[in-house]
């Protein structure tokens, strides 16, 4: 059929550069609203549940907020996650490294520690540390079966704030090393391959031209990990290590308030999440340097 | 002295052999081309000379030293990587893929060398390296990141990385293949530039054109050997192997 066959429909009559001159209506949704409207109300029943409920002590959750107490904890959470991160990075870059090795016996022990660390429960390790004493009474340098040079009873130099930073450390170095190793493995050989030809070691390699470039890959979880880390921290309980749960649990255990002190711990780690979550899209930011993404909006 | 000298130069990956035996000379000053098909082993050669590879025998020198051995009595040991990464460093390498630093701008992979193994002050490095880009015609792109410029110009930059080391040969591994063809000029107008400056170099190509006008010598390679070797115009016109024949007939 040709064109001045076809029938002639409504639209046809109109005179669509006109019709396309004027805004476009908007279609109605009814389903959004009808989702709007549900949502409204479970949040309304939330948060009246929130408010009336006298269990949730809100008066007593103002009063604790700011106790010295959870504040001496809080400020132990932020050392612990602080420190262990810290550790964990340092750690999980050398076995990361280790791991890529030429060097068969470096890449086995490399093995073996993330084997090891991922293989066992970190409450387990954390326990395993604050009992480390009852192992090895006394540490020090000397010669095996012989003389010792210097010695130090362990419960001196092991602090449980430190068993606790071992046992959070250690676990992490290992799966940071597997977070550090897709990073370096995610940047091209050809940028190792230039450097190494332009007359750069391995080590100045790695320094200069990989793990910068690893590092937009690395961040991303290294971010997730530090937020991770900030409430496994909590775990130090088991050793008793006064951190931000161990202090609110260490009020109830007098005054009963369980659930409000839970609340007040619970709003101190949300709010610390909140903070890491913007310094985490900062650093990414900061790290994205002449990646595409970026280069195209240049 | 920067000849280049290959000596029954031998090369196996876990048993397969891509090198049977390579004898070669690069005189000083010289251009040349080493031409052949895929998986002849040309561009193993070339890595080998700055030992990105290693040889499984047979001995490759550089101004009249071997990179990555030494003598020891009656043997060859494997030099002290330190010894390795100096030779390198007068080594120019320019890759297929570029592999410029992701993370730095063009100034910066040209400044690197110099300031990071070579100590020299940030300031100077960075005129010497403002010089070089200008050099290969790219004094206003010192600030872009490698994804913001052309296959071209990321080459050209990589050029200049490699020559801001000051070094005394240059060994080029296919530096035109990765570029669309209009850009492929702009590379080899850089590399004529060079060889009129008296720079000696080894190029792996497949720009038959480049090799005829620059090289000083051609070597056609198929199966681990050099074939044929000689003068660019004799043996692009006028090959004597039939494998040579077969080759050229498919490339020109």
């Amino acid at each position: 059929m040709t064109v001045s066959e076809l029938p002639i429909t409504a639209e046809a009559r109109h005179d669509f550069a006109d019709l396309a001159s004027r805004p476009v209506l908007k279609r109605k949704r009814p389903g959004q609203l009808i989702a709007m409207v549900l949502v409204g109300l479970f949040a309304l029943m939330g948060a009246y549940v929130i408010v009336t409920n006298p269990g949730f002590g809100w008066p007593t959750v103002a009063k604790y907020l700011f106790d010295i107490r959870i504040l001496n904890g809080l400020l132990t959470t932020i050392e612990l996650t602080t420190i262990a991160m810290v550790l964990g990075l340092v750690i999980g870059l050398v076995i990361a490294v280790m791991r890529m090795s030429d060097n068969a016996l470096l890449r086995g022990v490399a093995g073996a520690y993330i084997w090891f660390f991922r293989g066992t429960p970190l409450m387990v390790q954390m326990l395993f540390w604050g009992f480390a004493a009852v192992l090895f009474p006394t540490i020090g340098i000397g010669i095996p079966g012989g003389p010792m040079l210097v010695e130090w009873n362990t419960n001196d130099v092991l602090p449980l704030f430190v068993a606790g930073i071992l046992g959070l450390g250690l676990n992490e170095g290992a799966y940071m090393a597997e977070i550090v190793r897709a990073g370096l493995m995610g940047v091209p050989a050809g940028q190792s391959e230039a450097s190494h030809a332009m007359g750069f070691s391995r080590m100045e390699t790695l320094r200069h031209v990989v793990i910068p470039q690893a590092m937009k890959i690395i961040l991303p979880p290294v971010g997730n990990e530090t937020i991770s880390m900030l409430k496994t921290t909590s775990l130090v309980i088991v050793i008793g290590v006064g951190d931000l749960l161990y202090n609110a649990q260490q009020i109830y255990a007098r005054n009963l308030q369980q659930i409000p002190l839970l609340i007040v711990a619970s709003l101190w780690y949300i709010l610390l999440t909140t903070i890491l979550s913007l310094v985490q899209a900062r650093v990414e930011k900061r790290y994205s340097r002449g990646n595409t993404i970026q280069a195209r909006k240049a | 002295m920067s000849e280049v000298q290959f000596f029954n130069v031998h090369k196996d990956f876990s048993g397969m052999e891509v090198l049977k035996g390579i004898n070669f000379t690069v005189e000083s000053g010289q251009v040349a081309c080493l031409i052949g098909p895929s998986g002849s082993g040309k561009s193993t050669l070339l890595r080998c000379v700055n030992h990105l590879e290693t040889t499984s025998s047979g001995t490759i020198l550089v101004g009249g030293r071997m990179i990555g051995y030494e003598v020891h009595g009656d043997r060859l040991i494997q030099a002290h990587q330190k010894d390795i990464n100096k030779r390198r460093s007068r080594i120019g390498m320019v890759f297929q893929s570029f592999n410029l630093f992701g993370h730095m701008t063009a100034l910066e992979n040209v400044m690197m060398g110099p300031v990071k193994l070579l100590k020299v002050p940030k300031a100077r490095a960075e005129a010497e390296a403002r010089e070089l880009l200008a050099k290969v015609g790219l004094a206003d792109r010192t600030g872009h990141y490698p994804a913001q410029l052309s296959g071209g110009q990321q080459q050209r930059v990589a050029i200049a990385r490699a020559l801001s080391m000051k070094p005394d040969l240059m060994l080029f591994d296919e530096p035109t293949s990765a570029l669309d063809p209009e850009l492929v000029g702009e590379v080899l107008d850089v590399m004529k530039a060079l060889a009129r400056d008296g720079m000696t170099m080894i190029v792996v190509t497949h720009e038959m054109g480049f090799a005829r006008e620059v090289a000083d010598v051609v070597a056609f390679m198929d199966g681990g050997v050099i074939v044929e070797a000689g003068d660019p115009n004799e043996i692009i016109s006028r090959p004597q192997h039939e494998r040579t024949k077969a080759f050229l007939s498919k490339v020109l």
